[in-house]
């Protein structure tokens, strides 16, 4: 059956039993009482430790590594280089340019260099002292204005553009003309500074080489299928040799999206070694390995005419994208495309450029790409809107890009809650009461965004269903699901529990979820860009529907009535015409299974053809987007410069919610992560490319006495695709936090902060410019 | 590259345990990696997350950042202990906390969470009512990076109510009005 079919919106029985209700986790007692197994939980008879050598020069060319005190060392079992692994790898197939260790040179401090397999971590550790490398130095690339025009020595040789990682330049529409006829410009400069995911679980990956040639690895990742592809292409095995399977998952926000070292030297060890073989990332390690969020100096310029119209949005960006690749391409583009909703603007320009430089690579880090732009953009609409002397909420309903339309950019947009989005967050606020007139010092601020319900770029080009699923029917009234899809704490799995309960109308006990395991799991592209729910939702829907047929069409021919009569719910089965009609649903199993032998269904998604006609056009097209919009209320003491965000009210259109207490539990997460990125949070390196702070105390995330009263207002437009209508809800509402924090600062004390963070030395500085400007007295804490 | 090995004598979830291991290894080594509990969990490895607290007599400690050896003879209480205490006093199934977490969907990945319901079950062992700012206080050595809290401090609120008859407050989603574009 085709997999683009859409399932409606509606309930299959009518009414909803499951969907929409604050249920449990599939997994949730299994995690509260320290059953759940992750990958560190796992130990192997047998098995060894690996620990991983790293570079202490941010650039620098291999001499030589001489291992053989290492190797001496009793307890050790091997070391491995670069040597070793040298076939280069990237989850985007058009840019490998990793080694997991490195070959011939270094690109940052903490690229790895060469692995240890010993008895214990202890021992590896003291191996990994004794293991001689002679390097020699290169000049590092710490900035990337000068990655754009310097190219000798090159981060990666060979490639004929230098330094430059990846240019986009497009253009729709007679961009420079609009500008030119525009009644207001606004053209200003913003930077985003660069943080990190920080789950708390460490990556973990352990190795088992089965005396039959099957390689069993078991990693913390968020994305099973690129991890088993990879492996297969490094250690150049046949890919139905390798096995790979996501434990139970400590959290994740993008940062377990690339293959990563670890997955490959394990994998080696262990086949090396005829033991199974673990690797744990420390804390620090995983700061160095980061992938997190681009660095980006933005330069926006935005055209409107007198009543706040939007004519025209040029923007130039410069992406600081560390040292590797990674999603680099993807992250390129995202800074574009994804700018194009929630507002109409008839003619858009975006001139993105991603350049090496010698630091901790970048990736996808949550709202992958679209944070940073989302961050300039909804500050510079704000400065629009006090050029025009409009209110924020205002101009941003004004430019609504409306519903079942299509973007200047070719992105087909179909449902669209967020002018209720708007009105929400308005009325929670009591914006109208407020913004503008509470006392100097607090502040309002709104922003809005859009982000993907995932793309129909799937990252290696094929015509296979994105998602898949099957269904196991047992005679015991069990349903097992398997799905190649990864739950990171999200609660994907939970997603397919609920949609097959209520497709077969089951109890939530009679439904068991087997996930991210390529053994056992059809391929499912893996967890990101908030494809999930809406992908693996439609997949399983499918499957069911499939299931649903053979179990209705097996009791109306038992009952002898129509199949239109029969009804499954809450574990039983119904004739709606006749009460002495109802029979256990296990017994509807086995009337099945009697017509049409062993049962079991498979289903899939693809997503249908979208994007524009241009290259590059399918990069950002989703087949429905979600959207967001925030009011951050804030504190700013003017002595101190310190701002502390006192609540955010999110409200998220996200299609429907399957389970409204999951959805919400997403956007106050993502409003928390948003809020420390503008407030707490930095990645950075020093003059050496040495992390400025590469601990959990240093990089300073948000305990519970930081973290802002976070309100959740849940919008349901019911998409026409998505299952039962639902879309994203995992990244968009981390989008308008940021921006809407600096609105509620310019509102609070009238400085418009454009460089993140907003630490208290730059809050003083503005605030001092602040002053001079009107002419005031320069010392801080002085008049208003 | 073996420290040198003691017996240490622990008392694990009411059980006494017998268990060699090098000296110089954490209460968290040993809980993970010699009794298999590995409900415990490693965020940092220095003191930084909280994941890995337990109890010791009753008491939330960093079991990253405590020597095996310093605890023997002591209560040492791992998120493995609290179902079975709690059926063991007569109860059904999780201990309300546990499955408070598990109800308010608390539980996203998960990793930090055996520490949190560890310091959950602290407080609400010491003081059975405390205030809102009580419940932020004790659970501020415990880094979560997936729920942004509130859901957790709703499962406190509703371990509370249950244990004390007190009403929870609404949840901002639970609003009456419909959720449609207005
Ligand atoms: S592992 Fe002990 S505090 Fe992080
Ligand atoms: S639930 Fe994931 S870190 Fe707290």
């Amino acid at each position: 059956m085709a997999a683009r079919d859409r399932h409606g919106k509606d309930a299959p029985w009518g009414e909803f039993a499951v969907v929409g209700k604050p249920l449990r986790k599939v997994d949730g007692l299994a995690k509260a009482t320290g059953a759940a197994i992750y990958a560190d939980d796992i130990a192997l008879p047998g098995m060894l430790h690996a620990k991983t050598l790293r570079s202490p020069h941010a650039h620098a060319r291999i001499v030589s590594i001489d291992a053989s005190d290492a190797l001496a060392l009793p307890g050790v079992h091997a070391v491995i280089t670069g040597k070793d692994l040298p076939v280069k790898y990237g989850v985007i197939p058009w840019t490998p340019d990793e080694n997991a260790l490195a070959v011939d040179k270094v690109r940052f401090i903490g690229d790895p260099v060469a692995a240890v397999a010993a008895v214990d971590e202890d021992t590896a550790n003291a191996a990994l002292k004794r293991i001689r490398v002679e390097y020699e130095l290169l000049h590092a690339y710490l900035d990337p204005r000068e990655s754009l025009t310097r190219h000798d020595p090159a981060i990666h040789e060979g490639r004929k553009e230098g330094n430059v990682s990846k240019n986009v330049l497009l253009e729709f529409g007679a961009i420079d003309q609009a500008l030119a006829t525009s009644d207001v410009i606004v053209e200003d400069e913003y930077t985003f500074h660069g943080t990190t995911h920080a789950a708390i679980e460490p990556h973990c990956a352990v190795a088992q080489y089965s005396a039959d040639g099957v390689l069993t690895v078991w990693s913390a990742t968020q994305i099973t299928h690129y991890v088993h592809r990879a492996l297969a292409r490094v250690l150049e095995l046949a890919p139905h040799r390798i096995r790979v399977v996501q434990p139970c998952l400590g959290g994740a926000f993008g940062g377990k999206s690339d293959p990563f070292s670890l997955e490959f030297c394990v994998a080696t060890l262990a086949m090396r070694t005829g033991r199974p073989v673990k690797m744990l990332y420390t804390r620090e390690e995983v700061f160095y390995c980061h992938r997190g969020r681009h660095p980006m100096q933005m330069r926006y310029r935005t055209g409107a005419s007198k009543d706040g119209m939007l004519r025209g949005v040029d923007a130039k960006i410069l992406i600081d994208g560390g040292s590797y690749s990674s999603f680099g391409l993807v992250t390129t583009y995202y800074a574009g495309q994804l700018l194009t909703g929630p507002y109409a603007f008839p003619t858009y320009r975006f001139d993105s450029t991603r350049v090496f430089t010698n630091k901790p690579p970048c990736g996808p880090k949550r709202g992958h790409g679209s944070v940073q732009p989302r961050f300039a953009f909804e500050v510079q609409l704000d400065q629009l809107a006090e050029k025009l002397a409009l209110d924020p909420i205002e101009i941003r309903r004004r430019n609504f890009v409306g519903e079942h339309t299509t973007t200047v950019n070719g992105q087909r947009i179909t449902s669209n809650g967020f002018l209720a989005c708007l009105d929400q967050v308005e009325r929670a606020s009591d914006w109208s009461t407020r913004h503008g007139k509470l006392p100097f010092g607090r502040g309002l601020g709104v922003a809005g965004s859009m982000y993907i319900s995932g793309t129909n770029y799937p990252v290696y080009p094929n015509k296979m269903p994105q998602a898949g699923i099957q269904l196991k029917v047992d005679r015991s009234g069990l349903v097992l699901a398997f799905t190649g899809g990864n739950d990171i704490g999200q609660g994907s799995n939970s997603v397919v529990q609920y949609i097959v309960a209520e497709e077969l109308g089951l109890a939530l006990d009679q439904v068991r979820v087997v996930a991210a395991d390529t053994d056992l799991c059809p391929v499912d592209l893996g967890a990101y860009s908030s494809r999930v729910t809406f992908m693996v939702g439609n997949a399983t829907i499918d499957a069911c529907r499939k299931l649903r047929a053979q179990l209705v069409e097996a009791l109306a021919a038992h009952w002898q009535v129509d199949a239109k009569r029969v009804r499954l719910i809450h574990g039983e089965a119904l004739d709606l015409e006749d009460a002495t009609h109802h029979l256990p649903i296990v017994e509807a199993f086995h009337l099945a299974e009697e017509r049409f032998d062993t049962l079991g269904a498979t289903g899939s998604y693809n997503t249908p053809e979208l994007g524009g006609p241009y290259r590059g056009g399918t990069i950002g097209a989703s087949p429905a987007y979600s959207f967001t919009a925030h009011v951050a209320e804030v504190t700013v003491d003017i002595e101190t410069g310190r701002v502390r965000c006192e609540k955010v009210w999110i409200a998220h259109d996200c299609g429907r919610a399957l389970n409204p207490m999951l959805v919400a539990g997403q956007m106050e997460g993502s409003a928390y992560m948003g809020v420390a990125e503008a407030l707490m949070e930095e990645h950075t390196v020093n003059r050496y490319g040495l992390h400025r702070g590469p601990s959990l105390l240093d990089y300073r995330i948000p305990t519970s006495v930081d973290t802002p009263e976070l309100a959740a207002l849940i919008v349901e437009s019911l998409d026409p695709e998505g299952p039962y209508g639902a879309k994203e809800a995992g990244e968009g509402p981390l989008h308008p936090s940021i921006p809407a924090i600096s609105n509620a600062i310019f509102d609070a004390v009238g400085i418009r902060l454009k460089h993140l963070p907003f630490t208290p030395g730059k809050v003083l500085a503005a605030l001092a410019e602040r002053r001079a400007r009107a002419g005031e007295p320069t010392v801080a804490g002085g008049a208003r | 590259m073996r420290g040198r090995m003691g017996v240490l004598h622990l008392r694990i979830n009411g059980d006494d345990v017998e268990v060699a291991a090098p000296s110089h290894w954490t209460l968290l080594e040993v809980l993970r990696y010699r009794l298999g509990l590995t409900g415990s969990k490693q965020g940092c490895d220095k003191g930084d997350c909280g994941a890995c607290t337990v109890l010791l007599d009753g008491k939330p400690v960093l079991s990253c950042l405590t020597l095996a050896c310093t605890v023997e003879g002591r209560a040492v209480t791992t998120i493995e202990g609290l179902l079975p205490a709690h059926v063991a006093g007569g109860g059904q199934g999780a201990d309300p906390v546990q499955d408070a977490f598990d109800r308010c969907g608390a539980l996203q990945c998960g990793f930090c969470q055996s520490g949190m319901m560890l310091s959950a079950r602290a407080l609400l062992d010491r003081n059975p009512n405390p205030s809102d700012e009580e419940v932020r206080a004790a659970l501020a050595g415990n880094l979560c990076r997936c729920t942004g809290y509130t859901q957790i401090y709703q499962a406190v609120e509703l371990a509370i109510a249950e244990a004390t008859g007190k009403r929870p407050k609404p949840r901002s989603w639970e609003s009456t009005e419909p959720r449609g574009s207005s």
